[in-house]
């Protein structure tokens, strides 16, 4: 077995793009058939049902006042978790990167909690914790404060769900930067803030740009968390995603995936972004490793 | 300007990486500390700097107690093993670094910092270099890189960390000599910090042998290898010439 594999590796090295081994062209093909099928197709789906009834149809469908409200509601979702989580997953990576704490392993899991929750129990924690009959929902209610079905909760519904994309990028590389530089600049003189401004920050900028540009593309995509706070009422608490489900759930097919192809572009505009930003990263430290 | 170091203790954990250890060195003084690894050299030499506390004793820079002031406000030049360069930044702005985040009252006027950079570029031979980046140089080019950027802030009290730990058999002899005639024209107490009998014997003033935390002996290298203290010295300092047979890959740690 393991002669075998070694076998094709030479093969593949030497002749592969004359000869390539049956075993390959099979595995190539089913992933392509795969893609395809998953991806591609649906991806296409999506633009041509959106043109079905031509541009003029579309584009309506797109300045639709409620599709321009949830559009308005997801950005400003984003916009607010964003830099929310910029700050918080720049902390946290510092923090677990740069020093020894009782509590770190237990700070790392927490950090990950987001990707390992179901969306939809993340947003019932809100409900259950700010809701009507939640532990403050009495509390918030005398005070004429409305967080679930209404912004507050779907900003913090987001920030909740994208919290893990910053810090996972950046602890990794945090480590393996080690602190040898911060404490260089601090003997030379630099106070903290110095410190951070002009060694660890500009050590960190891509994968800084490549956390928020999947933080970014993920806010704007949310759906099962805000849904369970959003209460999904038209023109103030429906985000992007909802309304195309509202759409769509009322035989309005064109508007559906119209705005669906909205989300579309925004994804494949951040896969471009972040292609750049991962050549970007790897020439750095190819140049760091020299 | 005086180092002094008076029953310093530290551990990390369990371990005892320093157990009351007492030094003094005097300005003008090249003090190597020579020792196996794990022995507490370059804990005793981050303590010195600040970039480590102790949990007991104290640490006296120009006589005063500096046990509780911070790193920055030590003025003391280190060296770090792996240099630690800026990578982003160029030699030029490597070397400016300390005295361009000055505070405005105190800092020198940018024409001259660009003056004291290029006279460091000229002291440590490498003034073509002022607008690459420390990857397009070789290890003792960083090395002299480092060593001016520790010197650019003018310190009185100049700490190398294996400073020539990385780098081949020929190029560290060069430095060595280079290094000693450096701390000669500068006038400032320097402390290194070697597991290389050779290196430490032939540059130095004076040896402390740092063993598990405790020094076992302080001396010139006459002394030292005259009359060793215990059979632990006499046994280190008769190991043979190590400084060739160390493979410069195996020294330096893929990070770097």
């Amino acid at each position: 077995m393991a002669s075998t594999a070694i076998g094709h590796v030479a093969v593949r090295r030497g002749t592969a793009r004359r000869d390539p081994a049956p075993a390959e062209l099979l595995l190539t093909v089913l992933a392509l058939v795969a893609l395809s099928v998953l991806i591609v197709l649906p991806l296409t789906a999506v633009f041509i049902q959106a043109f079905e009834k031509g541009w003029q149809v579309y584009l309506d469908a797109v300045r639709d006042p409620y599709t321009r409200d949830a559009i308005r509601l997801s950005l400003l979702a984003a916009g607010i978790s964003v830099p929310l989580n910029l700050v918080f997953g720049v902390a946290a990576a510092w923090a677990v990167s740069k020093f020894d704490f009782s509590g770190k392993s237990a700070l790392v899991t927490l950090i990950d909690l987001p990707f390992g929750v179901s969306p939809v129990v993340s947003g019932l924690i809100y409900v259950l914790v700010f809701g009507a009959q939640g532990w403050f929902g009495p509390w918030l209610l005398d005070h004429d404060i409305h967080i679930i079905f209404a912004v507050p909760g779907i900003v913090l519904a987001t920030t909740f769900v994208t919290f893990p994309f910053i810090a996972r990028e950046l602890i990794p590389l945090m480590q393996s930067q080690g602190t040898e530089e911060e404490e260089a600049a601090l003997v030379l003189g630099a106070n903290g803030w110095q410190m951070f401004s002009r060694i660890t920050l500009p050590n960190i900028k891509w994968g800084l740009l490549y956390g928020l540009v999947l933080c970014t593309a993920r806010a704007l995509g949310e759906f099962g968390a805000v849904s369970v706070v959003s209460g999904h009422i038209r023109g103030e608490t429906n985000t992007l995603p909802l309304h195309v489900e509202i759409l769509y759930n009322e035989y309005n097919y064109t508007g559906a995936f119209a705005a669906a192809s909205l989300l579309s572009l925004t994804a494949v505009f951040a896969l471009g972004l972040k292609k750049l930003l991962e050549w970007k990263i790897s020439r750095d430290t190819e140049g760091a490793a020299e | 300007m005086s180092i002094e170091v008076e029953h310093v203790s530290k551990k990390f954990g369990a371990y005892t990486a320093l157990d009351d250890v007492s030094l003094r060195i005097e300005t003008g003084e090249l003090v190597a500390l020579l020792g196996p690894s794990g022995g507490g050299k370059t804990t005793l030499l981050r303590i010195i700097a600040g970039l480590e506390s102790p949990d007991a004793g104290i640490v006296k820079l120009r006589d005063e107690d500096a046990t509780r002031s911070p790193v920055r406000e030590r003025r003391v030049g280190f060296v770090f093993q792996h240099y630690a360069l800026f990578r982003h930044m160029t030699v030029h702005e490597n070397i400016a670094f300390g005295l361009k985040v000055r505070p405005k009252a105190t800092r020198p006027l940018d024409w001259e910092i660009r003056g004291r950079v290029n006279q460091l570029l000229k002291l440590i031979q490498l003034d073509w270099v002022g607008d690459r980046y420390p990857s397009q140089l070789s290890g003792g080019q960083r090395q002299r890189v480092a060593l001016a950027r520790a010197l650019a802030v003018e310190p009185k009290v100049l700490l190398l960390d294996e400073p020539f730990g990385a780098l081949d058999a020929k190029v560290r002899r060069e430095l060595r000599a280079w290094l000693r005639r450096l701390h000669d024209e500068l006038h400032i107490a320097s402390v290194f910090v070697t597991h290389d009998q050779d290196e430490a014997l032939e540059v130095s003033d004076r040896v402390a042998i740092l063993n598990h935390g405790k020094i076992e002996q302080i001396g010139t290298p006459q002394q030292v290898c005259q009359n060793p203290a215990n059979s632990f010295v006499r046994e280190f300092l008769s190991e043979g010439p190590r400084s060739v047979d160390i493979a410069p890959a195996a020294r330096t740690t893929p990070l770097s």
